[in-house]
Formats: structure tokens, C-alpha cells, sequence
């Protein structure tokens, strides 16, 4: 089957890796295309079921993306067995879109990645703009057939640091999305978020402090690229031939971060450091700073 | 054995007796089903407490009638459901119910809920805290009412 064409959309035209994300128009004209799976993420577990985008299939991050056992995420079968659950076959070009500026689609994208399902995109803009555009919403949870999904070793060598690696790459460029508070050390977890806190508030040393959200407009959608290059390039001294880690508290954060710097930016070497600051701030020994950027 | 109130034994009983699926139904019902703020509530959240520790504000307030009714209010926004969902079980179960009968509900009594696995235990630990600030608030009102003026 063909796969659903490209969104032509002038700004996204201007970033890297275009292909890798829809305009809400694009998806409204495009929606019930054959080999095309909408799928809403999001942080709270029970907005897709108040009302979601007609045909759209719930991933839950915490649910269907985790290992409940071995803090990790779900391996090649369980993944293959999520996605044949859903409707979605490796073929299948896979929009992906949520709530609080895509944050957990960005997060469920990056999964996919460590999968290379091939074609995942998102929707610029999120869960936020559709709704806010007054374009269709549904309860109906749409009944997709099994598909059969192979069964793909997950690759955490490309998109995905582990602690050891991270200690190994200090002194090269690290960012830290977290709010500003936590990086300095002066809140323990994110504001409103205190449950997943570290027992030690600061910075893997030497990383650059960007917010995630700054990377997201008003209205939820990524800044164009030129607003992009001014922030990561400019203001945090990336170079897109730079070998880079992000790292937020748990991964997720980041991972909005590493869809940024790699496909609207075309950074070819960026991983996202998962264990995040709810690892290394906890973990014995590891070295630490404090205080501002 | 138990030392719910009953509304709240109630709800517990509904959520056991489904399946992780229909459980997330059923919160989504309690969320629909949160009344909305009265008057002297509504757009006043400075007469109300934060609860910080849900992944979205969540807004509450509680009040003790004469005859020592507990009364709980909250105010979270529609996008949250599930933390409107946690509101609702702790608002039909709990309002109405004697002072020592809140006092005596078990911080945990939510893991009876089976909800642990329908929408994972970090996500839980708000409807804890909630329960923890209003049996705060019960103690307080409590302490103002029988105090002689």
C-alpha cells in the first residue's frame, strides 16, 4: 500500500527531517487514508476516553510502552504484541499527537524509533490545537483488526544513553530540559510533580539548562526552525555535528528535546538519556553541580 | 473489618468486582460525575488548597456542618480526568460522612481500588495526598468547631 503522502506545509518544509511531522490540516484531509494509524498519548491516562480524534488508538506510555519489571521499555515482542493489539503494521505511517505540547507523543515517537518503526510523525500542535480548532472528536473507540507485527530487537545503541555512557561523555554536550529550579538543585522533582523526586537536587556537570517547552509556540506547535537554531545553536552552543545527551527526570521530557535537535534541527548524533536525573541524582558517587547555568 | 464509610466500601466493592478495563470506565464516570463548584467556591481557588502532589491542580476545600457532616468541594479542569476521576471516588464516597468516620479511612485504602494496574501506581499517589490534606482540613474544622467562643 503507498504510504500517505508528505504534509507540504511551508514551515515545516523549512525543518530537517519534514516528513516526521503533520499540520492538524494535513491530518484532517488525511485521517482515513489506508495505511495511516492515528495515535493519541498522553500524560493523563483517561483523556483519550472523554473524547479523542475519530479513528485514533490510545498508547499509553506507562501501560503499553514499560516494563513493569525491569524498569525498561517493553522488548521486541512486547512491542510487536502492543502494536498488533492496536492495528498498527510495520508499514504503516503512524501520527502520533497528546496532550501538554505532544510531550508524551514525543516521548511514545521516541519508543517507536528505538523499534525504527519506519514512518512515525506528529501532529504539530498536539491534542490542544486540534480540539482548539473545533475539529472532530469522538468516545468511539475504533476497532482496528490484529495486525502481525514482527518482531523487531529494540536498538538502544542510536537514540538511547545509559548511565555509564553518560559518565563517559562528560565534558561534551549534555542538556538538561528540566525546569530551571531543578537544575540549579532548588526543587527536588518538577513543579506540581513532587512524587518522583531525587534525593539530590542539581545537574549532570557541565550540561546547558533549555526548558523543553521552549522548543513549543503558544499554541503547542514546535517554533519554526530559525527560532529552534537561535535557542539550541545560539543560546546553548550546539553545533548539529555535535555528539549530544539530553536527559529531563525520567526520559520524557527529553525526549521532546531529541525529536527536535533531530529531526527539525538534522542533528545526526543525539541520544536521550532515559535513566534521567531520577537515576543519577540517586545513584552513589556520581558526580554532581549545583546552581544556575 | 472494613472502617470505610459506606458510600466509599461502595465504590471500592464496584471497582474490585470489574476487570482493569471496565475500572478505567468507571473512573472516567466518577470524573463526569464531580459536581461543579458553588458560588462561594467558584473562582476562588485562594479559599481553597492546592494539592501539588497530582499531576495537574487539583483545587479542594472542606467544610464540617453543624451536625458533624464533612463536605468536600474540588475543582480540577476537564483535561485532567483522571485526576477529576480520583476527586469524584473521595467526593461520593466521603461526602455527607461523619468527622470520625474521614478520620478513620486507611491512607491506603485506594490500593483496594485495583486501580494500580489500570492507570499505574505513580499515578495513584495523588489520590493519597488528597485524602491526607482533606483528613488535615476535617482535624482542623473539627478543633474550630468545638472550641468555645
Amino acid at each position: 500500500m503507498p504510504a500517505p503522502s508528505s504534509d507540504t506545509d511551508a514551515k515545516l518544509a523549512d525543518y530537517a527531517h519534514p516528513a516526521r511531522l503533520v499540520t492538524t490540516a494535513w491530518l484532517a484531509e488525511h485521517r482515513d487514508d489506508p495505511n495511516l494509524v492515528v495515535v493519541e498519548s498522553d500524560e493523563d491516562v483517561l483523556l483519550y476516553d472523554t473524547g479523542h480524534i475519530p479513528g485514533a488508538v490510545k498508547v499509553d506510555w506507562h501501560l503499553d510502552l514499560n516494563d513493569p519489571v525491569t524498569r525498561d521499555y517493553v522488548d521486541g515482542e512486547g512491542f510487536a504484541r502492543v502494536m498488533s493489539a492496536k492495528g498498527i503494521s510495520r508499514d504503516a505511517t503512524v501520527v502520533i499527537y497528546g496532550d501538554k505540547n505532544n510531550w508524551w507523543a514525543a516521548y511514545a515517537l521516541w519508543v517507536f524509533s528505538l523499534f525504527a518503526h519506519p514512518d512515525a510523525r506528529l501532529l504539530d500542535g498536539g491534542r490542544a490545537k486540534w480540539a482548539g480548532e473545533t475539529r472532530p472528536m469522538t468516545t468511539e473507540v475504533p476497532s482496528r483488526p490484529a495486525t502481525d507485527y514482527p518482531v523487531v530487537e529494540r536498538d538502544d545503541t542510536t537514540i538511547r544513553a545509559f548511565r555509564d555512557q553518560v559518565l563517559a561523555h562528560l565534558g561534551r554536550p549534555l542538556i538538561d530540559v528540566r525546569s530551571p529550579g531543578e537544575f540549579s538543585g532548588e526543587l527536588l522533582h518538577m513543579p506540581d510533580y513532587p512524587q518522583e523526586g531525587a534525593v539530590r537536587g542539581g545537574h549532570i556537570p557541565g550540561a546547558a539548562n533549555v526548558p523543553w517547552a521552549r522548543a513549543a509556540a503558544e499554541d503547542g506547535t514546535f517554533r519554526p526552525r530559525a527560532e529552534l537554531e537561535a535557542l539550541y545553536q545560539g543560546e546553548a552552543g550546539l553545533s548539529p555535528a555535535d555528539d549530544v545527551v539530553v536527559y529531563c527526570r525520567i526520559g520524557e521530557r527529553s525526549s521532546h528535546t531529541w525529536f527536535v535537535l533531530t529531526h527539525l534541527l538534522g542533528y545526526e548524533k543525539v541520544r536521550n538519556y532515559d535513566g534521567s536525573w531520577t537515576e543519577w541524582g540517586n545513584s552513589v558517587r556520581l558526580p554532581i553541580e549545583k546552581g544556575a547555568s | 473489618m472494613s472502617t470505610l464509610p459506606a458510600s466509599l466500601a461502595d465504590i471500592v466493592e464496584d471497582f474490585t468486582a470489574v476487570g482493569p478495563k471496565d475500572r478505567l470506565q468507571l473512573l472516567l464516570e466518577m470524573s463526569q460525575q464531580l459536581p461543579p463548584l458553588p458560588d462561594r467556591y467558584a473562582g476562588h481557588r485562594e479559599s481553597m488548597e492546592q494539592v501539588p502532589e497530582c499531576q495537574t491542580p487539583l483545587f479542594l476545600a472542606v467544610e464540617v456542618d453543624d451536625g458533624g457532616g464533612v463536605h468536600l468541594f474540588f475543582d480540577a479542569p476537564p483535561e485532567a480526568p483522571t485526576t477529576r476521576g480520583f476527586a469524584g471516588i473521595l467526593r461520593e464516597g466521603l461526602d455527607g460522612a461523619g468527622v470520625e468516620d474521614v478520620l478513620a479511612v486507611p491512607e491506603d485504602f485506594y490500593l483496594g481500588l485495583g486501580l494500580g494496574e489500570a492507570v499505574s501506581p505513580l499515578r495513584l499517589r495523588g489520590m493519597a495526598a488528597m485524602l491526607a490534606r482533606i483528613k488535615r482540613q476535617v482535624r482542623e474544622r473539627d478543633r474550630q468547631a468545638s472550641s468555645p467562643r
